[in-house]
């Protein structure tokens, strides 16, 4: 991989609203999905149905902007047409690429749309350049993007022995487990963020004022308890306090979101393709002040790397839309480990 | 008598694993596939009997106790042993060269050994133990990360694909197939819907294993909760996975028993436990159920699938004898599409 390439700002979309304000705020790729289960954020009110799609792919593409589809849950035995047929939706729409994770799906893309081009999902949990180039010389893939379990030096290990471009995650909610192989999700409330597209759904959300404080639940089970006057947050399973060995606390990962602003130096010269923003189930206002922060970066960064530092105003405006308020390096920092 | 040699497969592709392909097998100090293992090839679903597997052991114990388990194990009726570390690259108390012994004594002991790779590839060295097992020359590998199978196929050899692969459809396992695979095994969170689904679609010579028995190995990361419980990073974890041989207990802040922390795997504190629906595995013609090993009973858990299998106890009764052996709650949702917590007691 060439280092000289720009590095792309890859922007989420749960709302056409929200895929103009990423192209209005500077995202160069607006990602986004279906309105069903064929895409990781499943989530009722969010995604694009043929015509929203339609009209946001007009939008970008006037702008020069590209959009990214994500087809990144893996399809079943029963429903396999649905999948497949969401490929073909994608490809007669002109995505200018669908972002996959299942091999199959893989296979029929290729044989039946060869000009599409094809992104290995995070969900597909490919963390070596072995599983990369697999997928490769299968299936052509020209993008992967990387699950948040590397250290930035084995992120530079993998652009090194690949051809095939890398996005990583640079902002937003973390998933603390590698992507594609967590079933805690499954395993509470029956929803997998593998077959469904959802981890943690509202659906098996209870929140209770109990003598003890307030309560949240998933499917039954205690995630957190709030004294009064704590912040509660919603109960994502691994953020969560727990009981181990008689100490209770954040046994997984405090609420907190990815921000590697501080990092974008060592990503450009590394040879990152692009960063990816996490959110498609936020508001276009997220949407919009991260991007914004994001472009005013990478520009800064681009132009003079070695005088760059993140502004304390873009910390403090990303800060304010993260979870919990607070943020973290993640597995990017060998500590976080 | 067992032993599952890594067979070269045929350069013109197609039908791996039929019992044909082990003629050009290069391995000579090997056998070819067991009878055993070439009668259960078939989907028959009469005559040819279910095997039973030894699953990877997923916690840390000392190397002495590794050595005594596998010890007990060579005389237990599996007749399959996956081996190998396949959660976290910094457990060192058996070397690849460790594993490859016990594999020989399990070997002479009739069993088929397989080595199971790590499940997340971080680092070029996590990459190079991967490759040390491809190329051992004598005893098959399963596959627990796509590198794997690349690494797998590139060699030409026949493989077992690993719970971890997201197998989820046809299309899909019929790839892994074309590559070598001869023997796949269910992600866990899939149930009996989806294996059916599958078995009417998977390649005739294509075995399928279903993890029967363990706290279910749930996830996977960078990070390793054990070493976060007691404020060391995991590059100076101490390894204090060896205090836990059957992991690390988390439960809810009402004492409700969750999960198991096993450095950087999670799994649940419940056990999965299949032996109610032993009629419905032998009814899809599963061709083997797989045993996590626990700290505890392990050898009794294996006998009672084996009583179980052969119709010398019923599934209620061993399920029920089972209870006592196991380490949490019985759990079995997952098999039935609900939430994996569950335990349904209807077919």
């Amino acid at each position: 991989m060439s280092a000289a390439a720009p590095l792309e700002l890859v922007c989420p979309a749960g709302t056409l609203p929200a895929l103009k304000a990423a192209v209005d705020h500077g995202a160069d790729c607006v990602y986004l999905g279906f309105r069903d289960d064929t895409n990781a954020r499943n989530f009722n009110g969010l995604n694009f149905d043929d015509a929203a799609l339609a009209e946001g792919l007009r939008y970008a593409h006037a702008r020069n902007r590209k959009v990214l589809l994500a087809l990144n849950t893996y399809p079943q035995a029963d429903n396999w047409l649905r999948w497949t047929g969401a490929v073909d939706r994608a490809a007669k729409a002109g995505v200018d690429a669908v972002i996959l994770a299942d091999p199959g799906l893989m296979g029929y893309a290729r044989r039946s749309h060869p000009q599409l081009r094809l992104h290995l999902s995070v969900q597909g949990s490919a963390t070596s350049y072995e599983a990369i180039n697999f997928y490769r010389e299968h299936f052509n893939i020209q993008r992967a993007v990387l699950p948040r379990v590397l250290s930035l030096a084995q992120v530079a290990q993998v652009i090194d022995k690949t051809d095939v471009e890398i996005e990583v995650f640079g902002f937003g909610g973390l998933c603390v487990m590698v992507e594609g192989r967590c079933s805690l999700s499954a395993f509470t409330t029956g929803t997998s963020p593998n077959c469904n597209g959802a981890c943690s759904p509202a659906k098996s959300v209870r929140w209770e004022q109990t003598a003890a404080g307030m309560e949240t639940r998933l499917n039954g089970i205690l995630i957190d308890r709030y004294a009064d006057g704590e912040r509660a947050g919603y109960p994502t399973l691994c953020k969560g306090r727990f009981s181990v060995d008689d100490a209770t606390y954040y046994a997984i990962e405090e609420p907190t979101s990815l921000n590697t602003l501080e990092l974008l130096p060592q990503i450009m010269e590394i040879g990152v393709r692009a960063i990816k923003i996490e959110g498609r189930q936020r508001s276009p206002i997220y949407v919009a002040q991260v991007t914004k922060v994001w472009r005013a970066a990478i520009n800064a960064c681009a132009r003079d790397p070695q005088h760059y530092t993140p502004l304390p105003a873009w910390m403090a405006e990303l800060n304010k839309v993260s979870e919990g308020q607070s943020h973290t390096l993640g597995a990017y920092y060998r500590p976080w480990k | 008598m067992n032993g599952l040699p890594p067979n070269p497969r045929p350069e013109n592709g197609g039908d791996y694993g039929s019992p044909s392909q082990n003629e050009g097998s290069q391995v000579v100090d090997c056998p070819a596939l067991s009878p055993r293992g070439e009668a259960s090839r078939g989907r028959s679903g009469g005559g040819a009997p279910m095997m039973l597997s030894l699953g990877p052991l997923l916690t840390y114990w000392p190397r002495q106790r590794v050595f005594d388990f596998y010890a007990q194990m060579a005389e237990q009726p599996v007749d399959i042993v996956y081996l190998g570390e396949t959660v976290c690259s910094r457990r060192h108390e058996l070397r690849p060269e460790d594993w490859l012994d016990i594999a020989a004594l399990l070997d002479e002991a009739g069993k088929q050994a397989i080595l199971s790779t790590q499940t997340l590839i971080e680092s070029e060295s996590d990459l190079k133990t991967i490759r040390k097992l491809v190329d051992n020359g004598r005893f098959a590998v399963e596959a627990n990360d796509m590198g794997a199978v690349r690494l797998l196929a590139e060699k030409k050899l026949t493989f077992i694909a690993g719970p971890t692969l997201n197998i989820f459809n046809g299309e899909t396992l019929r790839f892994i197939a074309g590559l070598g695979a001869t023997r796949w095994v269910l992600p866990p969170e899939a149930g009996a819907a989806q294996l059916n689904a599958l078995q009417a679609q998977r390649p005739a010579d294509m075995q399928t294993e279903v993890f029967a028995l363990g706290r279910l190995p749930l996830a996977y990361s960078a990070r390793c909760f054990t070493a976060r419980r007691f404020n060391l990073q995991k590059d100076a974890c101490e390894f204090r996975c060896l205090d836990f041989p059957e992991g690390l207990a988390l439960s809810t802040r009402d004492g409700e028993a969750f999960l198991t922390l096993n450095g950087t795997q999670t799994q649940s504190a419940k056990v999965y436990n299949l032996l109610l629906e032993m009629p419905a595995l032998l009814a899809a013609d599963v061709a083997v159920a797989r045993i996590s090993p626990q700290a505890e009973h392990t050898a009794e858990l294996i006998d009672l699938f084996r009583r179980c299998r052969d119709t010398l106890l019923t599934p209620q009764a061993a399920w029920e004898d089972a209870r006592q052996h196991l380490p949490g709650e019985p759990c079995n949702g997952f098999w039935h599409g609900r939430p994996g917590l569950e335990q349904i007691f209807a077919e």
